[in-house]
């Protein structure tokens, strides 16, 4: 029977994970990794994007044999990529505008295919503005087509590379530039649950749909591995913290993403053709205060007056969250998963 | 072969020639028949390999076209109208990133109010897009300009939109001659792009390019686009050779060698202009017209060696530079600048308004006699602009004049006022 070691990280420093046998170790930890975005880049220091991406497209590199082309919308990941005329890319790389990355990958795809290229995989990213807001045309198109693309959207949950303004994939309470706790916007962000692309994905029907988190990156190796073995429209939504935008320590990364995890807040799951079929179990709950208070943009939740029931508020959608995915119960990994 | 055929069907079938490998579309009025008839090659194998994608937006279609030309693929869409503005983010994308997609415009008024019928705000709206455009003056030359446009592109790596206008042409069923595959095939090579994705070859396309470059790549677009001037009267007699007609160019004088007046416009309307000038010919009356074919690059010079000659210059045109006047206006009187020549800019056309024979009459007739303003509005009803201009200078607020207009003519409820 096939053996799965549980594996949790501890911090940034075992990212590597070297600890393990050389089967279970990430792409990254080994010496002959593609490393399709190189350093030097110009990400700020604990880029969540930067880690994600490069573990996210060195899988897909890896499960492709190469054989991978990339479409980037416009945001941080391209502007710190790409500055002419430096490229951090080592695979044919296209970035069009922030709206088009889905369409822009279609029409890679349909090139590939008419040309007899088949072999030849697409990937899309964007961040959460270029997917949940301006992009979402295009993406729900590309899903409602299921076109053989894979769409990863890294989501720090707002607007960074302007300036940090509010996504649709900003958290209730969170400050932004533009969701000042003053006012209006007393708590900060207004008190919705965000937009879920993931759930909305999973609503076209495609073959494919997963959350990941630069927290669990065997677990995002996996995903993006086992979203190249598929054809069709596939999506990842994965978590990636950002400290500039968040007011978080650079080195606060890896933590913040797992407290969003172990919190409830960003279940990790799988879902095919709509149907959930797999989740990350947590360990045990951690309260949402854990995660809130490392943050500067909830730092108004914890000024006198305490903000009880705006926290209240977050840890009952983390609670909802834990029932929905069913959290608490056993993990049911990725078919395939991290240890194949 | 000699066919019957409606502008639209014709278009299609010009571009299955071109063996398109990446059709997007999104339907848009009056364009719709092409892609409609292209949907049904692909369906039936007419056009293979192709790939036709149903996009959600024309957004959508001109980045699928992006993704595609990017990946190597001959791509090829066509919107209309608001489509065009809808995409315009993309269009200027496309050219920047030196993509040849050939596009087709089935040229429509722009909103609001809203009109479906023919006008060139559209296309013109795009004029410093770094796209080509090329105006067709019959469905005729709908065709034959789809297939220059291919070949400019591809030998130029610049997209190029080919304008058509809507109704008038695409809807209209008129003699045509399609060419065999042979011919097109002879003339029009397979795309070998300069550049593309490949795993063998990986590139970044689209890099973020600051200050100490941005100006260099800009001139580099408006250097391509000046070779286009001399590309396209060469790609015109190579198809005349092969194809043994004469289409596209970068102008078409009309008995003008002679003429004190000479009237200018874009595509179709050509028509009628000529057949006006054939009549006050007779007349006696000095006349002559031009045709402009290609619009981008703006052919300065060989606009000014055609019009040098005359006494006076009358641009006709379906667009309006709202605050200033004619936006084809402005290019022809920067052609003939230092000649003093009086150049008329009329407006005429918009939203479909019919050009007739008879209103052109009047107005060359009134040119010829040297009293035509500078700047008028063709068969523009003056009484009812008149009346809500005042009813403006009445009621100092803002509100919707089309409305009010309407009202006037007793098409809505006279009531509500």
């Amino acid at each position: 029977m096939e053996t799965t070691i549980k594996f949790y990280q501890t911090d940034t420093f075992t990212v590597g994970n070297r600890l393990l046998s050389e089967a279970e170790r990430s792409v990254q930890a080994g010496m002959q990794r593609t490393n399709a975005l190189n350093s030097g880049h110009r990400a700020c220091q604990g880029c969540g994007e930067a880690l994600g991406a490069r573990f996210a497209v060195d899988a897909a590199m890896r499960a492709t044999n190469n054989q991978l082309v990339a479409c980037n919308a416009t945001g941080c990941l391209e502007v710190f990529s790409t500055p002419y005329p430096e490229s951090s890319w080592q695979l044919p790389w296209l970035h069009s505008l922030f709206g088009n990355a889905a369409a822009v990958a279609t029409g890679v795809a349909a090139a590939m295919k008419v040309k007899g290229k088949q072999h030849i995989r697409v990937l899309a990213q964007g961040g959460d503005g270029g997917t949940t807001d301006i992009g979402f045309g295009c993406l729900s198109g590309m899903f409602e087509r299921n076109d053989d693309v894979l769409y990863i959207c890294y989501d720090n949950e707002a607007y960074m590379n302007t300036g940090v303004q509010r996504s649709s994939a900003t958290p209730p309470a969170a400050r932004t530039a533009t969701t000042m706790p003053v006012g209006q916007h007393a708590n900060g962000n207004v008190f919705g649950k965000g937009k879920s692309v993931p759930l909305i994905a999973m609503a076209h029907e495609i073959p494919y749909v997963a959350t990941a988190s630069v927290a669990d990156l065997r677990d995002l190796e996996a995903k993006v591995t086992k979203a190249m073995s598929i054809h069709g429209a596939r999506y990842i939504h994965i978590h990636v913290p950002c400290p500039l935008g968040w007011g978080a320590d650079p080195s606060h990364t890896i933590k913040l993403a797992r407290l969003a995890i172990e919190s409830g807040l960003f279940p990790v799951f799988e879902a095919e053709h709509g149907e959930i079929t797999g989740h990350r179990a947590i360990r045990a709950q951690v309260p949402v205060e854990d995660y809130l208070k490392l943050q500067k943009r909830f730092a108004h939740l914890f000024r006198n007056p305490k903000q009880v029931d705006v926290i209240a508020h977050l840890q009952a959608m983390a609670d909802r969250n834990i029932r929905r995915f069913k959290l608490l119960e056993k993990s049911t990994p990725p078919t395939g998963g991290a240890a194949a | 072969m000699l066919k019957q055929i409606e502008g639209s069907q014709a278009v299609a079938e010009a571009i299955g020639l071109c063996r398109p490998e990446v059709i997007c579309a999104y339907p848009i009025t009056p364009q719709t028949h092409i892609v409609e008839n292209l949907g049904q090659m692909v369906d039936k194998g007419q056009i293979d390999p192709c790939e036709y994608i149903n996009v959600e937006s024309e957004f959508a279609a001109m980045s699928v076209a992006i993704g595609a030309s990017a990946a190597g693929a001959r791509a090829y869409t066509a919107t209309a109208s608001q489509g065009l503005l809808f995409m315009a983010e993309a269009v200027y994308n496309a050219s920047g990133l030196g993509l040849p997609i050939v596009m087709t415009i089935g040229n429509r008024s722009i909103g609001a109010p809203i009109n479906i019928w023919n006008d060139h705000q559209d296309s013109l709206s795009m004029r410093d897009a770094g796209w080509i455009q090329l105006y067709a003056e019959t469905n005729q030359e709908a065709v034959d300009l789809h297939i220059q446009a291919f070949r400019l592109a591809e030998e130029l790596s610049v997209p190029v939109m080919v304008c058509v206008d809507g109704f008038i042409l695409t809807h209209a069923y008129e003699r045509v001659d399609i060419p065999e595959q042979a011919q097109v095939d002879a003339y029009l090579p397979p795309f070998s792009p300069r550049q593309m994705l490949d795993p063998a070859n990986p590139v970044t396309i689209g890099a973020m390019v600051g200050p100490e470059a941005f100006i260099e790549v800009r001139y580099l677009a408006h250097y391509q686009q000046m070779q286009a001037l001399g590309l396209i009267p060469e790609l015109a007699e190579a198809f005349q050779q092969q194809f043994g007609r004469d289409s596209g160019g970068l102008v078409k004088p009309y008995r003008s060698a002679d003429a004190d007046t000479i009237v200018v416009a874009l595509g179709s309307v050509n028509g009628t202009i000529k057949d006006v000038v054939d009549e006050m010919r007779e007349q006696g009356v000095s006349i002559g017209s031009l045709s402009i074919c290609t619009y981008r690059p703006f052919p300065r010079k060989a606009v000014r060696s055609a019009l040098q000659h005359a006494t006076r210059i009358v641009v006709v045109e379906k667009s309006l530079a709202v605050g200033i006047g004619g936006i084809v206006a402005t290019d022809v009187q920067m052609a003939v600048a230092g000649l003093h020549k009086p150049v008329h800019t009329v407006i005429a056309g918009l939203g479909g308004r019919p050009i007739t024979r008879d209103s052109l009459r009047k107005l060359f007739r009134k040119a010829d006699e040297g009293h035509l303003a500078h700047l008028q509005f063709l068969d523009l009803k003056h009484e009812l602009v008149h009346e809500e201009i005042a009813r403006m200078e009445g009621q100092r607020h803002s509100g919707p004049s089309a409305e009010n207009i309407l009202r006037g003519m007793g098409t809505i409820a006279s009531q509500i006022r």
